[in-house]
């Protein structure tokens, strides 16, 4: 059966990207990005996942203002590195799983939640930066990847606890799989940060390290955070930390604390990392 | 009924949500068609001409020729539909970002290396420093 041994929660931000794909990652301020993955990466190696659910939000990149679908998730063969504006990332094309994506699809959709199937779509940096800061820069990603795109960029955004509860559905899901496959689950963005207007640059420490806590001992606590308190304390994009939920709901209520890694800053951003076992 | 909508009070931020999106509409695809090569080339040879094939308001189109990124949001613009301009012009998205707030982007870069702003004084309109 396939099973969900682990997951990975981590900051995807662009800037992280480039450093890497402009070979800027030695320089001083990047070597303390890139230091606070050293372990994961060993870890990752020796548990060689088949598969990584990894939960992004689209930075209107596949997803325009024409159609913006809370919860999706890609069920195709392959994704390519989308060009956001200055020309693709150089980064292996994303292979996908699509026997387990359709089989993750049919059970949630069962279990409630109204998951909007996508055949193809580029993926931009949500994706992509997470797989470099893990795996580096190898010739092709050594996983397959099942993307779960959340709208956390066009009001209202989905709850903390409907995210949770997301996780638990796709853990359900996966577990009653029949193949043989190490699955990890990955939630991306965050840590706290605002890219706009007068108050752009905001960065909350204390309530970052607070989040990342309750993250490993409170997720249904944490689950109840209303969006308000995202904005007013971790800036208007430190919404995207629901989706980091999504990762947690498809873990046991015990987990095993592998990796913590926080910075300050990337870019604009608040770099969280975790890496937690299922018990 | 009116919606609830909290997120009016939080000083220096606009909340992209339906009511912005309607208004922003054209804005933002105007934005996104700059993800394709051609379409830039086509933007940097000549703004005007270029944001004079979308249907957008006087107001958005003077808003982008100005880079005034406030003022893009103020008229349904969001962030990450704009920051394709900004990479158009060779920004990254902490120039995109610092120009947003009245520093410079030397500034502005110092201040997120000592931590970035504080929420202090800065969670509630006209909440004391
Ligand atoms: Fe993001």
């Amino acid at each position: 059966m396939a099973r969900i041994t682990a997951a990975v929660t981590t900051s995807h931000v662009p800037a992280i990207g480039a450093a890497l794909d402009n070979g800027k990652s030695h320089e001083p301020y990047w070597q303390k990005v890139f230091a606070g993955y050293a372990k994961s990466k060993e870890w990752i190696a020796e548990q060689k996942p088949d598969v990584v659910i990894l939960v992004y939000n689209d930075h209107a990149t596949a997803f325009s203002l024409d159609i913006v679908p809370t919860f999706a998730i890609g069920c195709a063969a392959s994704y390519q590195p989308a060009d956001e504006g200055w020309g693709p990332r150089p980064v292996p094309v994303v292979e996908g799983h699509p026997a387990l994506a359709t089989h993750i699809a049919h059970s949630v959709i069962q279990q409630d939640f109204d998951l909007t199937i996508v055949n193809k779509m580029d993926v931009d940096h949500g994706l992509t930066v997470p797989l470099s800061v893990m795996f580096g820069q190898p010739e092709a990603w050594p996983v397959k990847v099942i993307p779960i795109a959340v709208n956390v960029v066009l009001y209202p955004v989905p709850s903390g606890a409907r995210c949770l509860a997301l996780g638990r559905a796709i853990r359900k899901a996966v577990d009653t799989f029949d193949e043989d496959l190490n699955v990890q689950i990955w939630g991306t963005g965050g840590m706290s940060h605002q890219l706009q207007g007068p108050r752009a640059g905001l960065i909350n420490q204390e309530w970052d390290n607070r989040f990342l806590d309750r993250f490993v001992n409170d997720p249904v606590g944490l689950s109840e955070i209303p969006h308000i308190e995202y904005v007013r304390e971790a800036g208007s994009e430190g919404i995207e930390l629901v989706m980091w939920l999504i990762a947690r709901g498809a873990l046991n209520a015990q987990v095993k604390p592998i990796h913590r890694f926080y910075h300050v800053p990337a870019s604009n951003t608040a770099v969280g990392h975790l890496v937690l076992e299922n018990t | 009924m009116a919606l609830d909508k909290p997120y009016l009070d939080v000083p220096g931020t606009t909340i992209f949500d339906a009511e912005q999106a309607q208004k922003g509409y054209h804005l933002n695809m105007f934005a996104m068609s700059l993800m394709k090569a051609p379409n830039r080339d086509r933007f940097r040879a000549d703004n005007s001409a270029y944001l004079n094939e979308w249907p957008m308001t006087q107001n958005q189109k003077e808003a982008v020729l100005a880079r005034d990124y406030n003022r893009m949001i103020a008229s349904g613009g969001n962030i990450y539909f704009l920051a394709k301009i900004f990479s158009c012009d060779g920004l990254s998205f902490q120039q995109g970002a610092a120009s947003m707030t009245g520093m410079t982007q030397e500034q502005y870069a110092q201040m997120m290396l000592n931590g970035g702003r504080s929420p202090e004084g800065n969670r509630y309109l006209g909440e004391k420093k």
